[in-house]
């Protein structure tokens, strides 16, 4: 019983995570098989390897105008939420204030709301203004879901900042504004620039806000989206579902190494070893 | 001992300054002057209001009331940038994103020196902290020594007016923290510029300091030299902060111009210096003296002054044994430390000893 009891645990632990991770990834995996497939099905045998559909991709003028959109409402949106994460991780970070957790709680919530109602939501505000929807809007929405990433990011960068290195700066003659540029900025740099990525990536694969909030111009989820309509069109989306998916990881990537360094310049800072 | 010469200018001068947050006062009217070229320190438990002195003479916090100048200028209105005073953090504040050298330089370059005035200046500013050589190495490659070093060269190649200096040694391990002392001391004494030192370390003060200002609860105690500090101080508040003192109940005689007569159990009728801020309440006052100030009386020997009592407890601590002894009429008994070279650390508890004095040794303190 009991060496039963220890061989149990030992042996299916990791066929359980072997399972979980490939239910996990394995449809990820299919997207980048079935886009280089000369069939137009994506099914089983492979019938051979082409790069057709990437070839067409950039012939395909919808689709250059949903990427050129993507990239304004992404390129908008996480300059605009960084900018306001910025504000909102310092004040959280630096100053103790009355109501502090919650409002750190209120701008995360947006994280875990049903996004579906949150688009519904605004799209009714945003009528009810008498805005007429754009990607404008599309950018609106997106930055109330990208802010709540934004902070967690930057907060990690700020927390840990020692005041006393601004003090330092303004002792050693430095103006208030020199300070931001020679110490503020440099060190707190690489949060900001992985905030400003996640943001990016957020809303590059966002869908049901752009959704609601956009007007004629299609994103390029909303596009992906409506060429799943056509089975002839199949294959060229999973080349596109490809490239999104390659980007998306490597602008990830690139983000939370930033972050990583970000967090370890700020916290070392102090070390008492003499 | 040959006298310095008497051209103590004033440096920094604190007129009655308050600093209140909400109800609470953290300084509380505190005035001083601070000479030019002296090693001054500011010495109190946590929450004294020496911290708040110090970030107020940097800059980094306003007096709600009173004033501070600098070298005769008002500092009132003048931001930390444009002050004549550079600071050694706490926390040593070394820019992790720069390495030494650019450190040391960070204030220079808003100077528009020459390149090669301001290498020379980092250079030497390295130099005099014992740091050449290491100009390359990121903050991050540092030990905790080195970055105090690295600190301080940052704050004097900047030739401030006054060096402020928070707690400085308190992150060093002892050994460190001694040897850096010396160097300090030595550094003030090289460059001969003000020094305002933080530090709550009694030992730190009297080690470093020309003179010491003792504060509690936002209030000055007693500002003096480490000397009179430790042997005359004040009250018993100060007595006691800074190291052992057997504190005796004592009646107040007879008080004339630089005297006072007491009377005491235990000590008689003793006549001593009265202290220069001594204020009577009643009659009441207290005696004091240093358990180091009581010495054993070996075998027959004899003091024109002395007491005798039993020893209730003994403590061995390596170059000393601390003994505790009671005296007859005392209502506490007194702490002796003896330097073990005569074998005070043989001595039985239970038996009776005798102890010598010096009544130039005991101070009379307000109560």
């Amino acid at each position: 019983m009991t060496a039963m009891r220890r061989l149990l645990p030992g042996r299916l632990l990791p066929a359980y995570a072997f399972l979980y991770v490939v239910f996990l990834y394995l449809p990820v995996i299919f997207l980048p098989i079935f886009s280089i497939n000369t069939a137009a099905t994506p099914k089983f045998p492979l019938s051979g390897f082409t790069l057709k559909w990437y070839h067409d991709l950039p012939r395909t003028p919808a689709l250059l105008d949903a990427t050129w959109n993507s990239l304004v409402v992404g390129v908008s949106a996480s300059i605009l939420s960084t900018v306001l994460g910025i504000l909102a991780a310092r004040s959280i970070t630096r100053y103790r204030y009355p109501g502090r957790r919650a409002i750190n709680g209120l701008i995360m919530a947006p994280l875990v709301l049903p996004e579906i109602i949150v688009a519904i939501s605004l799209l009714l505000v945003i009528l009810q203004l008498g805005l007429s929807l754009s990607l404008f809007t599309v950018v609106l929405g997106h930055v109330l879901v990208c802010v709540p990433y934004s902070m967690t990011v930057l907060t990690a960068g700020f927390e840990g900042f020692d005041r006393s290195l601004e003090e330092a700066s303004a002792d050693l003659g430095e103006s208030a504004f020199g300070t931001f540029r020679r110490v503020t900025l440099p060190m707190v740099a690489p949060a900001i620039i992985s905030s400003l990525l996640v943001c990016f990536t957020i809303s590059l694969d966002e869908f049901l806000i752009a959704f609601f909030l956009t007007g004629t111009e299609a994103t390029l989820p909303i596009y992906i989206w409506g060429q799943l309509r056509f089975a002839a069109k199949l294959p060229g989306v999973l080349a596109l579902g490809t490239l999104l998916l390659v980007a998306s990881f490597l602008l990830m990537t690139i983000a939370e190494i930033l972050r990583r360094r970000a967090a370890r310049r700020t916290q070392n800072e102090g070390g008492l070893h003499a | 001992m040959p006298e310095r010469p008497q051209i103590e200018r004033s440096m920094i001068e604190i007129r009655n300054v308050t600093r209140s947050y909400g109800s609470f006062k953290a300084l509380d009217d505190a005035s001083l002057t601070i000479r030019e070229g002296e090693f001054f320190s500011l010495l109190g438990p946590s929450g004294c209001g020496k911290t708040t002195l110090l970030r107020m003479i940097a800059g980094f916090d306003n007096p709600t009331s009173g004033s501070i100048s600098v070298d005769g200028q008002p500092m009132e209105g003048i931001p930390a940038n444009r002050r004549p005073t550079n600071m050694v953090f706490q926390s040593y504040a070394i820019f992790p994103h720069l390495n030494v050298e650019q450190n040391v330089a960070y204030g220079l370059k808003r100077l528009k020196l020459a390149g090669t005035e301001e290498r020379r200046r980092v250079e030497e500013a390295l130099a005099q902290v014992s740091l050449t050589g290491l100009g390359k190495r990121l903050a991050t490659e540092l030990s905790g020594g080195q970055r105090q070093r690295v600190a301080l060269a940052r704050a004097l190649v900047m030739r401030p007016k006054v060096l402020l200096l928070d707690e400085p040694l308190s992150a060093l391990d002892k050994k460190l923290r001694e040897q850096m002392q010396v160097e300090l001391r030595r550094l003030q004494q090289a460059v001969g510029i003000t020094f305002v030192l933080v530090t709550h370390d009694q030992y730190e003060a009297l080690a470093m300091s020309d003179r010491i200002a003792v504060m509690f609860g936002g209030m000055i105690a007693q500002v003096a030299s480490p000397k009179e500090i430790y042997q005359r101080p004040v009250n018993r508040q100060v007595a006691d902060f800074l190291g052992g003192m057997n504190f005796v109940k004592a009646e107040i005689v007879e008080e004339n111009g630089a005297s006072l007569v007491l009377d005491t159990l235990g000590f008689g009728r003793v006549k001593t210096d009265k202290p220069k801020a001594f204020v009577r309440n009643g009659a009441a006052a207290t005696l004091g003296i240093r358990p180091e100030r009581l010495r054993v009386l070996w075998d027959d020997a004899t003091a024109k002054f002395e007491v005798a009592g039993k020893v209730v407890e003994r403590h061995y601590f390596g170059e000393i044994t601390h003994l505790i002894v009671e005296i007859p009429g005392l209502e506490k008994p007194l702490s002796v430390t003896e330097t073990n070279d005569f074998g005070a650390d043989d001595i039985p508890v239970g038996t009776t000893i005798r102890l010598a004095y010096d009544p130039e040794a005991l101070v009379a303190m307000a109560d």
